[in-house]
């Protein structure tokens, strides 16, 4: 039996968990806990089962398992989902860690009916991302995802939680002002809100309201904040330093990944001319990010902080692989966007665990814990060794292929030399990684973290699921390298190459 | 088949006055209720009946086309949501009720008039039965606040009056007629601004008066004032049903008698595109300090006029864009009017309890009342413009209007003036969410304003879900030009 409604029901299947919570009034916590597991485990398994089905031989159709509907046709805009090789590995780790975040929110016990319900319309938001075919739904789905963060740092966060939370919304709700203007700019030019469609009208012919390339960076200035591209990152280190655990492994996971999928699906596919035309400042960007970001982890002793920092390095190589515009640069950059995902996502559960259970974040305070947890130390050092890029994990391939990729790259003269100063920022990355595994785990052990407990049942689950994905990615990228390498294929023939 | 035409306005005017004479027969006040909203639910049904009919009554002075009854149904549906939300708010009127429900529904019926004349003399009497009855709304309450609300209210308001009386005068003069058809032939012969500088005093002078009514800059300074101390279901009324009013009005004139001229046209589209920048910024900045709800409404419903202004400034640039700005100002007028009705539901009940309108006393309000505090954090959500809700689409689909006419950059001072507004809408619905509460008491609310609350809630998350049931009938609606 053909069920066409496959990714309708995984994006929507968190609301509706989440309304279902919002409205049970007689479930106790551990009810409410259990239906947020269990609607988020359902949209992880429905995702795989679309994963597994997903054609991504050459030649298959581009967009799978689409869905059109009508919804605003008197300005041409449609109920429009579909998922290629790029959006889906993104969809899959988006309710990847949707099951995940739940997990290790298992001891919240503030509020916890707003806390899950909060929790899971994020995840329909970003599904909906993902996934949307119209540029007006793309954009429905990016604000729907505000309210939800806000409250979520704002209530349920630590430190400066208000302060952070406004930041966020602020710098969101900017770039989402900009882009709207530069969707209705488009509209009004090509007269139509659909990707597929706006793809395939080759833009740089169109007559235009305003010149191509405002439209382009309109639009980019969003998805730049949220990536976040240097200098438009201050928003990141405060909000994930105040979020809670799990809203901080899906802000780095996949909230960030917003703004590169963006990047790639529609600055890089609908603008190619002016992608290319614009690609010498943008990797040169991408390097600010890789250097600024790596030298201010340098200098950080919240371990919350640090790897905020790390963030913005890391997706400097996206921002560098995307921009190089070949097809291997941006399978790496695509290829980063999943791994990262999985790996800061690590890294911060981790950070969640050690604060659970020593209530301390400051690197100059904490030592020696490896003897209390060993579990915890074993997993973050995996954690870290990915990060930093070691071969056998996720990182490893990841940045590898992104360099090859845009070493050879011949989108512009020097590219080559930044490529260079991009693969310092590796050697800077080992170091404050190292640097934050010894501070936390080695040393001698301290009489003050006698009584400190390693990481519980629930929490063993989820870190582990996290080594399972690091390493499956670290030793066979293939498993997603091909459906990825699918998804980029047509974007590169868009380029010309 | 005039008394059937006219249907609509007729049992209104028949139920207020009936309303007043029950009220003198019964004890149990909440059969006024109960009969008002009869009366209006009737009133809605004769406009839908009348759907689609093409009329003309009063010796042309009034049509009724698509447009007025769109106008119709939507005063109607403000003042059954205002009057369920009075039941608790009328016990503090003591002896006035009936008269309170009947004023309301005279104003409503004046607003249906407003919406459906087409002659200068007959709308400044529709005007003036709106206003009249809203000036003594205002000071109903009879304290100090809602006394000065009235006082300040009938004052300018009839500063405004005799501004417009003197500008319908000016264009009387320069054209030869009242009727809009009439202005339009004389208008027609006419070039060049000028030529005419009469008319175009007229036309600003009429800009002026009806922008008292939907509270432009720099004719907006009643606002918070009034709003602030008029009982607050009337305010709801006003910033809803008065503004959608004025609204009616000034499409209907400035195309019909003045819009099919690209001379005067343009002219009068730029002015009213710099309105809409400057009353947007001057409504959202204000707004940002302030600390009472109401006024904090109040200047966002300036804001909101400034957005519906770019609507008229689509028109005027460019007559090709009628059809989809006039549909993006019904949108959004119906939009914006469940969504501020809904906003100020959820204040009426919140004031009840507290007695007390300022914002730091909403502080922990969700633990006190959490579907209160759902259900005006939503609106807000929708009066920001964020999905899923009428504010979202209402504002995406107004905007497109305006870049349509090439409006590009007051669709960016209007985008940016959003981002503007969700600071302070959201710093209420954070006060609302994250506060300690002052008590733990919890409020209670009256079922009908519950009913009012959940309607129009569930009316501003549909407008954002399916909006194409709502844009196709406003789409379909058509101007019924002499």
């Amino acid at each position: 039996m053909e069920f066409n409604f496959i990714l309708s029901t995984i994006v929507f299947l968190p609301a509706v968990g989440a309304i279902i919570i919002a409205l049970g009034r007689g479930l106790s916590p551990r009810g409410i806990k259990l239906a947020a597991a269990l609607f988020t485990l359902l949209a992880f398994g429905l995702s795989l089962s679309a994963y597994f089905q997903f054609d991504s031989a050459p030649g298959g159709p581009l967009f799978q398992f689409r869905e059109a509907a009508s919804w605003l046709p008197s300005i041409n805009s449609q109920y429009h989902l579909g998922v290629d090789g790029l959006s889906l590995p993104l969809v899959v780790l988006t309710t990847f860690l949707g099951i995940i975040s739940v997990l290790i929110s298992w001891k919240i016990n503030l509020r916890p009916r707003e806390y899950f319900a909060w929790l899971l319309l994020l995840e329909t938001g970003i599904l909906g991302v993902f996934t949307s075919l119209d540029l007006l739904l793309f954009f429905l789905f990016w604000e729907v995802e505000l309210i939800p963060m806000y409250m979520l740092i704002s209530i349920w966060g630590s430190g400066r939680k208000e302060y952070s939370a406004t930041k966020f919304v602020v710098y969101t709700i900017f770039g989402s002002a900009l882009m709207l203007v530069g969707m209705l700019a488009l509209y009004a030019s090509a007269g139509t809100f659909d990707i597929e469609a706006l793809a395939g009208m080759n833009l740089a012919t169109v007559h235009t309201v305003i010149p191509l390339a405002a439209i382009f960076f309109l639009i980019f200035m969003a998805f730049a904040i949220k990536l976040p591209v240097f200098p438009f990152h201050t928003w990141l280190p405060d909000a994930h330093t105040d979020a809670p655990t799990a809203v901080s492994v899906i802000l780095a996971g996949v909230l960030l990944k917003m703004g590169g999928y963006g990047m790639i699906r529609i600055s890089v596919t609908l603008f190619p001319t002016v992608a290319k035309e614009w690609a010498p400042l943008l990797v040169i960007l991408a390097v600010g990010s890789v250097l600024y970001g790596a030298a201010v982890t340098l200098r950080q002793t919240d371990l919350k902080k640090l790897i905020a920092y790390s963030s913005v390095s890391h997706m400097g190589y996206v921002l560098l692989g995307i921009f190089a515009l070949t097809q291997v640069s941006l399978t790496g950059a695509a290829l980063q966007m999943v791994s990262h995902g999985v790996v800061t996502g690590l890294l911060f559960a981790m950070v969640g665990v050690v604060y659970d259970h020593s209530h301390l974040r400051d690197l100059s305070k904490l030592g020696g814990l490896a003897r209390q947890m060993p579990v915890a130390a074993v997993v973050f050092s995996i954690a870290g060794m990915a990060s930093l890029g070691l071969p056998g994990t996720s990182g490893f391939v990841a940045e590898f292929v992104t360099f090859v990729g845009s070493f050879t790259s011949k989108a512009f003269d020097g590219i080559q030399f930044y490529t260079i100063l991009g693969v310092v920022g590796i050697a800077v990355t080992a170091g404050y990684i190292l640097w934050m595994l010894q501070r936390t785990f080695y040393g001698p052990p301290q009489e003050k973290f006698a009584g400190v407990l390693d990481a519980g049942g629930v929490e063993k689950v989820a870190i582990f699921s996290f080594v399972v994905a690091i390493m499956l990615l670290g030793v066979y990228p293939a498993v997603v390298t091909g459906v990825l390498g699918a998804g980029i294929a047509p974007v590169v023939r868009l380029l010309g190459g | 088949m005039i008394w059937a035409l006219l249907g609509p306005e007729l049992l209104l005017a028949i139920f207020a006055l009936a309303v007043i004479l029950l009220d003198l027969a019964v004890k149990q006040k909440g059969v006024l209720a109960v009969f008002s909203i009869v009366g209006l639910l009737g009133s809605i049904g004769a406009s839908l009946a009348l759907w689609g009919t093409n009329g003309i009554a009063l010796n042309n002075m009034l049509v009724i086309d698509k447009y007025a009854l769109f106008f119709d149904v939507l005063f109607a549906a403000a003042a059954i949501l205002v009057i369920l939300a009075s039941t608790d708010y009328v016990e503090k009127l003591k002896g006035f009720q009936g008269e309170y429900y009947a004023l309301i529904l005279l104003a409503t019926t004046g607003m249906m008039f407003m919406a459906s004349t087409r002659e200068l003399v007959s709308i400044y009497i529709s005007l003036e039965l709106t206003s009249i009855s809203l000036y003594i709304l205002a000071g109903f309450l009879k304290d100090a606040k809602s006394t000065e609300a009235g006082l300040k209210y009938l004052l300018l308001g009839s500063v405004s009056s005799a501004v417009l009386v003197y500008g319908m005068a000016l264009v009387f003069g320069t054209t030869g007629g009242t009727h809009l058809g009439v202005i339009w032939n004389a208008v027609k012969g006419l070039n060049g601004i000028a030529d005419n500088p009469t008319l175009i005093m007229g036309i600003v002078f009429l800009v002026a008066g009806f922008g008292f009514k939907i509270a432009t800059v720099p004719f907006q300074m009643w606002v918070p004032d009034v709003y602030e101390g008029a009982p607050t279901p009337v305010t709801a009324y006003l910033s809803v049903a008065s503004k959608a009013a004025g609204f009616a009005v000034i499409l209907r004139v400035f195309f019909e008698a003045f819009g099919r001229a690209p001379w005067l046209s343009q002219s009068w589209g730029m002015l009213f595109a710099i309105l809409a920048a400057i009353t947007m910024t001057v409504g959202n900045v204000v707004a940002i300090n302030q600390t009472n709800i109401k006024r904090l409404l109040a200047y966002s419903s300036i804001a909101h006029a400034g957005y519906i202004m770019m609507g008229l400034a689509a028109v005027g640039l460019m007559e090709s864009q009628l059809a989809l700005a006039r549909s993006g100002i019904l949108f959004y007028l119906a939009g914006y009017g469940l969504t501020n009705l809904g906003a100020f539901i959820a204040i009426i009940a919140i004031s009840n309890n507290t007695g007390s309108d300022l914002i730091d006393d909403y502080k922990g309000m969700v633990r006190r009342a959490p579907v209160l505090s759902l259900g005006l954090a939503f609106t807000l959500i929708s009066l920001t413009g964020l999905p899923p809700t009428a504010g979202f689409v209402a504002k995406i689909y107004l905007f497109n209007a305006a870049l349509q006419s090439g409006l590009l950059w007051l669709v960016i001072v209007g985008v940016l003036n959003s981002v503007i507004s969700a600071y302070y809408y959201l710093r209420v619905v954070k006060t609302m969410y994250l506060g300690e509460p002052a008590s733990t008491e919890r409020l209670s609310s009256s079922g009908p304003l519950r009913v009012a609350l959940t309607a129009s809630c569930f009316g501003v998350l549909f407008l954002g879900v399916l909006p194409n049931t709502v844009i196709q009938v406003t789409e379909a609606i058509k101007f019924l030009v002499s």
